[in-house]
């Protein structure tokens, strides 16, 4: 027979039957950080109960009161719907993680810090945005759009003493690609620098094992790498100053242009004729000779009687190429 | 082989201008045919474009000669003019000396011509001109270097020298080694 108070009395066992499942007493309260999910529990663990037969129960039961309350206190958490499920939105974590990663180590300063720091320069915190009188609006200082942009300039005026045939946008814009270049460049350096990475110099080879050849190159590269390029470096006890250390020649095509060829070969020979002075040494001598043979024929007249004009002959008015006289 | 480079062209021009002066132009602007000049192995050839260009089909380390070879540049780039050149000088020489037939000998082996074996000799040779030997009957035996003006010639002694021997074509059986 149902009565009222038999089912009174069974819906009070049912609560009391559920109550006793979700509710749990402990003597210390547990610490929640519904953040992280976390339930800090500090009461005492009787060790009689951490007998063998025992351990596997009581450890079940413990893990079992403990996420029961965590989740009564999920449960105390403001909640919201996501996608027709229920979800409760934590709050920010309480408790401090320890780091996952050591922490960074200072990094050396680049070549500008170091710079900076011996000049005593400050930083000077500057406005991103500046204002632009020719398009009257506020541009960037720096990056995508900026006001004072000189590659986008549509009108570039040709300076007095440019080349007019150079193109001056083209110039801009190389100057700009080689500025980045630089830039970039010099970052790398920095990097390199900070974790003491060893990079090689212009010319040699990024590789950990060099040959023979790339050492010699190396040694060569670091002799001239002086103010006067190497000029004052000595050698080692038994090093020998390498001697083809220049540029390959060039030389012309062996089929080239003959026309030019020759051409050049007699604009060398017309070059080479206006320097050579004219016959005036010979012309000295030869005056200087015809003189003397005056002077000494004169004498003979003088002594005509003695032995006769002898066979010395000027050679002005003959013929050329006359025979010598026997004498 | 390879054309001269601006320096030794000069080089050359100038030891050739002492032998035959102005007319060097005659042999690089000639009516005939264009030539040119090459080097290989440091020699210096002369040769018609035609046989140039059948040259370029020998390798380098097999190519032994191509047309006339004038003359070889020194390790010091200093240029030697050799006899084989003697057919392009003789006909653009302009001083020229003759040789008596009975020092030809001596000179053909390479002795100095000596006042003594001297025929003629071109006016107004200068001291230490370029100058080509030729016997009495014209024929060209080599050329040297005047050791005497014309002048001078007249007055000195019979056993002095008057021309100093460069190069004879009794090389060409002497020294036929080397001679490429």
């Amino acid at each position: 027979s149902c009565s009222v108070e038999d089912v009174l009395a069974k819906a009070e066992r049912d609560e009391a039957e559920k109550l006793k499942g979700i509710t749990v007493s402990k003597e210390l309260d547990l610490e929640f950080d519904p953040g992280n999910l976390l339930a800090f529990d500090k009461n005492r663990i009787d060790t009689r109960e951490f007998k063998d037969s025992k351990r596997e129960d009581f450890l079940r039961s413990l893990a079992r009161d403990n996420t029961q309350l965590l989740i009564n206190e999920i449960w105390k958490l403001p909640t919201e719907r996501v996608e027709e499920v229920i979800v409760a939105k934590l709050p920010d974590p309480t408790t401090l993680l320890p780091r996952e990663k050591p922490a960074p180590k200072p990094k050396p300063p680049t070549k500008w810090e170091q710079f900076a720091k011996l000049k005593g320069i400050q930083k000077k915190k500057k406005t991103n945005l500046v204002w632009d009188e020719v398009h009257k609006e506020w541009k960037r200082r720096w990056g995508y759009k900026r006001a004072k942009d000189d590659t986008k300039e549509w009108l570039i005026e040709v300076p007095v003493n440019a080349d007019p045939n150079e193109d001056q946008f083209a110039k801009r814009n190389k100057a700009k690609k080689e500025r980045v270049a630089r830039n970039e460049y010099n970052r790398l350096k920095n990097i390199a620098r900070a974790q003491k990475i060893k990079v090689p110099g212009m010319g040699l080879a990024p590789t950990p094992q060099q040959s023979k050849a790339e050492l010699a190159q190396a040694v060569n590269i670091a002799k001239i790498s002086t103010a006067s390029v190497g000029k004052f470096q000595d050698n080692l006890p038994k090093e020998k100053t390498p001697k083809n250390t220049g540029k390959k020649r060039k030389f012309q095509p062996l089929i080239g242009d003959f026309s030019s060829e020759k051409q050049k070969q007699l604009d060398l020979l017309k070059v080479m004729d206006s320097k050579k002075p004219r016959l005036d040494i010979t012309k000295a001598v030869n005056k200087q000779m015809r003189e003397e043979d005056m002077e000494s024929r004169k004498k003979n007249k003088k002594d005509f009687g003695k032995k006769g004009q002898r066979g010395k002959m000027s050679g002005k008015g003959r013929k050329p190429q006359m025979k010598q006289g026997k004498r | 082989m390879r054309p001269l480079t601006d320096e030794e062209t000069k080089t050359m021009f100038e030891k050739l201008s002492k032998y035959i002066g102005e007319n060097i132009k005659l042999l690089i602007d000639r009516p005939d045919g264009t030539y040119c000049f090459r080097l290989h192995n440091d020699r210096v050839y002369y040769m018609s474009e035609k046989i140039l260009k059948l040259a370029t089909n020998i390798s380098r380390d097999k190519l032994v000669s191509v047309g006339t070879c004038f003359g070889k540049f020194t390790k010091t780039q200093k240029f030697r003019l050799h006899i084989t050149a003697l057919d392009f000088l003789a006909p653009y020489a302009k001083f020229k000396v003759w040789v008596k037939p009975g020092s030809e000998q001596s000179f053909l082996y390479g002795n100095h011509v000596m006042k003594s074996g001297l025929g003629r000799i071109t006016e107004n040779t200068a001291q230490y001109q370029g100058v080509v030997v030729y016997s009495m009957a014209d024929v060209p035996l080599g050329f040297g270097v005047a050791a005497k003006t014309t002048q001078e010639c007249r007055k000195v002694d019979p056993m002095s020298i008057v021309v100093f021997h460069q190069a004879d074509i009794g090389e060409y059986i002497r020294s036929e080694d080397t001679l490429t």
